[in-house]
């Protein structure tokens, strides 16, 4: 059973989710498959461009994001996913070699009006560069289920052992 | 791409479809959101799902691969006139993003961006900025995501003032 819960997120709370480097390699195989732009695809090409060197597509960073989140965050939580996003903003470039951090902000709670079993939770997730400094902000409201429903889902598994 | 003085408000390009095999969607999620409803058609079977369907970050993926083939195809017709070809700069985020409907297994997801709002900006003269919202629907016509995204566009002023 999942550790965390929607009753456990609570305004204010900051986790630290990790942090890994971004290669090169991994910039330029994700934007061959998905964002071929000279600006994402080679140091020559994206040195013409208004960025001046290869950086990440901004599709890159949301999805090394969510993986990071996935593997550090959500592995533990009743996670139902996301209806969709509010905003995003990619504030800086990613560059190859950049060792990136992943942090989660809880902004607000709230039930779900139609679905006793689940409610939302409105994230700042943050992607944090070498200096320091936000890189990309993701503001969005993910489904958790609520610590009632996964009990009451429990009960009759444990009548039969 | 078209310089920006040469966009217009209201302006809709299809940008083409893509079908989301179950081997696509595993593949995907197993890089970047591996939730069992994106690797596993059982684990997704007992979701509130119910069945195996793609991240949204997957369908927003596609979308932007749809929209540099699309640009793409532009540019080398433009070439081919003779025409001078506009960049497209990098983007500064979207909002608004909403996964409507679950994108299935076997689901055709069609594409296409309509130009909703144009900015010059004094900040960075010789590039403008777009607005655009962007949407894919199933084969059922059944919206399954939207968003509104912007990007940096060169404006012809730019060619005039360096020749």
């Amino acid at each position: 059973m999942p550790r965390l819960h929607w009753e456990d997120f609570h305004p204010g709370q900051v986790t630290e989710c990790g942090s890994r480097l971004v290669t090169r390699a991994e910039i330029v195989a994700f934007a061959a498959e998905y964002d071929p732009q000279p600006m994402h695809l080679d140091e020559q090409a994206a040195r013409a461009t208004l960025l001046g060197g290869l950086v990440a597509s901004g599709w890159h960073s949301c999805c090394v994001l969510m993986r990071m989140l996935s593997d550090n965050f959500l592995a533990e939580a009743s996670f139902l996913g996301a209806p969709g996003a509010d905003e995003v903003k990619w504030l800086a470039p990613i560059r190859p070699g950049e060792r990136i951090a992943a942090r989660a902000t809880v902004l607000e709670t709230r039930p779900s009006r139609s679905r006793p079993d689940i409610g939302f939770v409105k994230f700042r997730f943050e992607l944090i560069g070498t200096s320091g400094a936000p890189v990309m902000s993701l503001v969005v409201s993910p489904m958790f289920g609520r610590r009632a429903a996964a009990a009451a889902e429990a009960e009759p598994a444990r009548g039969c052992s | 791409m078209k310089f920006f003085e040469d966009i217009r408000v209201g302006e809709i390009a299809e940008l083409g479809r893509h079908i989301f095999t179950a081997a696509d969607i595993k593949a995907f999620a197993a890089r970047f959101d591996p939730q069992p409803f994106h690797l596993d058609e059982v684990a997704a079977a007992r979701s509130h799902f119910g069945r195996l369907c793609a991240s949204g970050w997957h369908t927003a993926c596609v979308w932007m691969r749809l929209l540099i083939a699309h640009r793409r195809r532009e540019d080398d017709e433009r070439r081919v006139r003779g025409e001078p070809v506009a960049q497209l700069g990098p983007s500064p985020g979207f909002r608004d993003l909403k996964w409507l409907k679950p994108v299935y297994a076997g689901d055709t997801v069609s594409f296409a961006t309509e130009v909703v709002e144009m900015r010059f900006l004094n900040s960075r003269p010789g590039w403008g900025m777009i607005f655009v919202r962007n949407t894919g629907r199933n084969q059922q016509g059944e919206q399954v995501i939207s968003f509104i995204s912007s990007a940096f566009v060169e404006c012809r002023g730019k060619e005039t003032q360096l020749s």
